[in-house]
């Protein structure tokens, strides 16, 4: 309680710049009680439902699956796992249409369901009751385990941000239950029926994050809700969670936002809620926490809206992941006429859909089934009158009238001192553009474009360091050829011309060797941006640093929408590069080693008669020596997969990576 | 094309803010006919249908699409404030060269709407104040002074050639304006309370120009009221307008004329409100709307005092349009998790 105290956060609600009041259309779909969907004929699993690496399939098609069975095991620190969402035969694991911007397919396993739901027969996930004997990283692996990610829309994977790290001080944990974006009621109706999961939820991740105290934000527009929350408060008896109701204002559920109205702290610019004491999780997440430890359930199913003009009977599904939109349409009592839109997610930062066949997410809080007059018709914009409007609603303080400006030009660094990856991209600015401007998509196209740009400059680093390395090895074979028969000729013609042999082959070693010293300045020189992963040598780090660039770049191009077309393309390539350049490692620590014995045969022979010959080859020996100590050290990062909750050193990348990635998420709902 | 989010329809919409800015003018018309006659009105009819001729000239020849942007009420909104800066007993190609220079030099050379740095009715007005510098000072007396307000009948043969001698001439029916008068008298030694003796001054500025001002004050607040305009600018005028007026006014009351009379004369609050207050060619930022403003006000002021031109509001508000991409530069706000609003490139 001191703790509390001290902190004093709670008793006041701070203001967050500019923002909206947007007509809410809650009541369409808050009315009726959390209904259990149907179990689908087919179960579309999407192996990327999460931010970070996509999922590796452990089934083939043909197997048969058990509901909660893992399907598909995490692939690196920043991915997790799949789990079958009800028990069937696996079909097909292809490309389908997933649920993104731009109507990509993308790997999914394909489950024909059997009816039966049959559980494992013997779980996977042990449940764990009394979680408090548990200590934080065992509690981190059972929600890795259960494929828990944030439900509020980003999919964030929730067992890193269950991880402060050694030294980190939490003052508080926040829930976020602000549901801000109109139409969705998913995260009101969950508080309202399932309070006392999520306070436990909150019990559970304050235990796990050593947090002193749990603030549940929620908007005034839900009274109930806050007052079911409250009562459950009550009879869990716990002091240290308070619920705080804030206004109802778009984006008041914005991670950065939420965070600042409840404790006055604002996010630094590209840090994480962390960096300021916070952890930050979505109600419906701590609720999925609590079950998946306690009761060790996976997480297979979500308490999502169908609502819209179009719906028939707007409601709340508790859906199986997996479970095609066209299903739930259906199952809501079907549609009036076509959807003028179907939108997932929000009205304000959803995405438009293009097929009713993509399936349910993780990430999935509401399919919007528009009517005409509900959405914005297609129109050609207007030329921008800087009216500013933009900026008065902008609650991250941006000027989007000048990164509008400077975008359409394409000048990219200009957007960039104009803060453009300080936006969050909540469409406020665009929602009061009198010249409908559609100004969000523009943000998204220049932060694309800055990315796109950041790694093809990566790549023709990675291409000049490779010619470099080529030319090196070059160099030095025919060094070493010329020494070779240098040598040969020395011990062949004893008497003659000593002076005239060792010159050039002396100055082609000189020449390597000072290349391959100014190399190993130059990679000492590189920058160390994780104080954590200093510890680490040189090698490692830079394997760390392009992994978790990879990771992170993957990060944000999943969860912005419209970094679409990239993203894709991106990962696999940002991956090979990362292999590519680990591969590049292990060859050149391993080269030198291979290379020893063949070049010290003839340097031996030469040194029992020629004294200049004999110098060169102690000269070639120590450096080859030099080389296959480094091997040595090389060889580990490249070698094996360490077990990274295990290893120091792969903690701390694993840890860089995460943050990184982390770094990229900004809403967190 | 919007198809990606927000997705909800968007309330605002170019048109409906520049009708917003025509009502807010409607006030201070209506103040204007009765005080200087219909002329004011006549102008206005003029300048409209050329500033909407010279528009569709423009946007055909620049292969723009016709429907859309004519009826955006751009135009209109250029031409109206262009008018009502002009004398109502102006000869009708007064206000059509107006116009003409306003919507195709103004605006189209530089791209049309959005893409203009300078506010388009001050160019037209400029341009009229330097080539026309005897028709654009000829003032109807105002309703209450020597002849009071000219007739329909003189309006009419003033605006399309016919010969005033009828009604007395063209001398019989306009006067110096209060802010040309005080300046000439000033010219000549007298003291400030000296210059303001005599009919053509009412309360607290000219007479009826002072109810003009009132009147474009409250189609002002009204463009407050429903967020078509933000504060800062008015404010930034007003108050620059009134702090160095009042510094020198305070130094020495007898050469220089009081805050209030320079607030309510001439175009400062119509300028303050509807002028400096075009989104496109002003700064955009919160901290730099105040500063432009500013500078408008203190630079109306100097002109008005030391300038050639007896009111200063169109020099003023060209001037600081220059100077507004670098106020914008300047002042960028504080951004949410950054410590300074200083832009910073990180590498």
């Amino acid at each position: 309680m001191s703790a509390v105290m001290n902190i004093g956060l709670g008793s006041k609600v701070w203001n967050f710049p500019g923002g909206l009041k947007l007509n809410g259309h809650k009541q369409m779909s808050a009315g009726s009680a959390i209904e259990t969907a149907a179990i689908p004929r087919q179960l579309i699993l999407p192996l990327a439902q999460h931010i970070g690496a996509p999922a590796k399939p452990l089934v083939e098609v043909g197997d048969y699956v058990y509901r909660g069975q893992t399907i598909a095991a995490p692939d690196g620190y920043v991915s997790m796992p799949i789990h079958a969402s009800s028990s069937g035969t696996v079909v097909a694991i292809e490309a389908r249409p997933v649920p993104h911007p731009s109507g990509l397919t993308a790997e999914c396993i394909v489950i024909e369901t059997d009816g039966k739901d049959a559980p494992l027969p013997t779980p996977e996930l042990q449940a764990h009751p009394d979680y408090r004997q548990l200590d934080p990283s065992h509690l981190r692996n059972l929600v890795r385990q259960a494929g828990v990610v944030g439900l509020g829309g980003a999919a964030f994977p929730s067992f890193i941000k269950l991880n402060p790290g050694p030294g980190a001080q939490v003052d508080a944990l926040i829930l976020n239950g602000a549901e801000c974006e109109p139409y969705i009621t998913c995260d009101q109706v969950l508080m309202r029926e399932q309070a006392d999961d999520i306070v436990k939820g909150a019990q559970l991740i304050m235990h796990a994050v050593q947090a002193p105290q749990c603030l549940i934000g929620v908007e005034d527009n839900k009274p109930e809700s806050i007052q079911a929350l409250e009562q459950a408060i009550a009879r869990l008896d716990d002091a240290r969670i308070k619920v705080v109701v804030v206004p109802t204002r778009y984006p008041q559920g914005g991670e950065k936002q939420l965070v600042q109205a409840l404790t006055g702290r604002e996010v630094p610019s590209e840090g994480l809620p962390l960096d300021i004491g916070i952890v930050c999780h979505n109600v419906g997440t701590a609720a999925t926490v609590w079950r998946a430890v306690t009761q060790g359930q996976p997480l297979i199913s979500r308490v999502m809206t169908i609502t819209g003009g179009a719906v028939r009977q707007p409601r709340n599904f508790e859906v199986r992941i997996g479970t095609p939109v066209s299903e739930l349409l259906a199952q809501a009592g079907g549609t009036h006429s076509e959807p003028a839109r179907l939108i997932m997610g929000g009205p304000m930062m959803g995405f438009a859909l293009s097929s009713t066949e993509v399936p349910v997410v993780k990430a999935t809080n509401c399919i919007l089934a528009t009517s005409q007059q509900e959405i914005a018709p297609p129109e050609a914009a207007m030329p921008c009158i800087r009216c500013g409007e933009c900026a008065t609603v902008c609650p991250a303080g941006l000027l989007p009238q000048q990164l509008y400006w400077h975008a359409r030009a394409r000048d990219f660094d200009k957007t960039q001192d104009y803060k453009l990856f300080d936006c969050i991209e909540c469409g406020c600015c665009a929602q009061v553009c009198p010249s409908h401007i559609p100004l969000v998509q523009y943000y998204r196209y220049a932060k694309t474009e800055i990315w796109e740009a950041e790694r093809e400059k990566r790549k023709s680093n990675q291409a000049r360091e490779r010619h470099e390395f080529r030319q090196e090895r070059l160099e030095r074979e025919e060094a070493e050829k010329q020494a070779r028969l240098a040598a040969k000729k020395a011990a062949i013609k004893k008497d003659d011309d000593k002076a005239q042999a060792p010159d050039p082959v002396a100055e082609a070693i000189a020449r390597a060797k000072q290349r391959k010293a100014e190399q190993q300045v130059a990679a000492d020189a590189q920058p160390m941006d994780k104080p954590k992963a200093a510890k680490v040598d040189n090698v490692d780090d830079l394997i760390a640093q392009a992994k978790a660039k990879a990771a992170a770049k993957k990060a944000a191009s999943a969860k912005k929408e419209d970094a679409v077309e990239a993203a894709p393309v991106d990962d696999p390539v940002a991956a090979a590069i990362a292999r590519a350049k680990a591969k590049a490692a292990a060859k050149k620590a391993n080269q030198p080693a291979e290379d020893k014995p063949a070049e010290a045969k003839p340097a031996d022979k030469a040194a029992a008669d020629d004294p200049v010959a004999a110098a060169i080859a102690k000269a070639k020996a120590r450096a080859a020596e030099k080389k296959a100590a480094q091997a040595g050290a090389d060889d580990k990062p490249a070698g094996e997969k360490a077990d990274e909750e295990n290893d120091p050193v792969a903690a701390a990348i694993a840890r860089a990576r995460a943050q990184a990635a982390a770094r990229k998420q900004e809403k967190g709902e | 094309m919007r198809l990606s989010s927000p997705h909800l329809p968007v309330q605002p919409t170019v048109p409906q803010v520049m009708r917003r800015v025509l009502l807010g003018l409607i006030p201070g018309i209506g103040v204007m006919t009765l005080f200087f006659g219909v002329g004011v009105l006549v102008n206005i009819a003029i300048a409209v249908l050329t500033a909407l001729l010279a528009e569709s000239i423009m946007l055909k020849l620049r292969g723009r699409e016709l429907g859309r942007f004519l009826t955006d009420w751009t135009a209109v909104v250029t031409a109206a404030l262009l008018a009502i800066g002009l004398p109502p007993l102006a000869p009708w190609w007064l206000p059509a060269i107006g116009a003409f220079f306003a919507l195709v030099f103004g605006k189209h050379l530089y791209g049309g709407l959005g893409y203009n740095p300078f506010n388009p009715a001050m160019i037209g007005y400029v341009v009229l104040l330097i080539a026309f510098p005897t028709q654009m000072t000829l003032w109807p007396t105002p309703l209450g002074v020597g002849e009071g307000a000219p007739s329909v009948q003189a309006v009419l043969t003033a605006a399309f050639g016919g010969s005033l001698d009828s009604f007395g001439g063209i001398d019989a029916l306009t006067g110096a304006t209060p802010l040309d008068h005080v300046k000439t008298q000033l010219g000549l030694a007298m003291t400030v309370s000296e210059a303001q003796q005599g009919r053509m001054f009412g309360l607290f500025a000219g007479q009826g120009w002072e109810w003009l001002s009132l009147a474009f004050l409250a189609g002002g607040l009204y463009l407050l009221f429903t967020k078509t305009i933000r504060w800062q600018i008015p404010a930034g005028v007003l108050g620059g307008l009134a702090l160095i007026s009042g510094l020198f006014w305070l130094g020495d009351a007898d050469r220089f004329a009081s805050p209030l009379f320079h607030l309510t004369s001439g175009s400062a609050i119509v300028g303050a409100f509807f002028i400096a207050t075009d989104p496109v060619t002003a700064s955009t930022t919160p901290r730099g709307r105040l500063l432009f403003g500013a500078g408008i006000g203190i630079l109306t002021w100097i002109i008005r005092t030391w300038g050639g031109y007896p009111d200063a509001i169109a020099f003023a508000v060209l001037l600081m349009n220059m100077a507004a991409p670098t106020i914008d530069e300047l002042t960028q706000p504080r951004v949410y998790g950054h410590k300074s609003g200083r832009k910073r490139r990180e590498d």
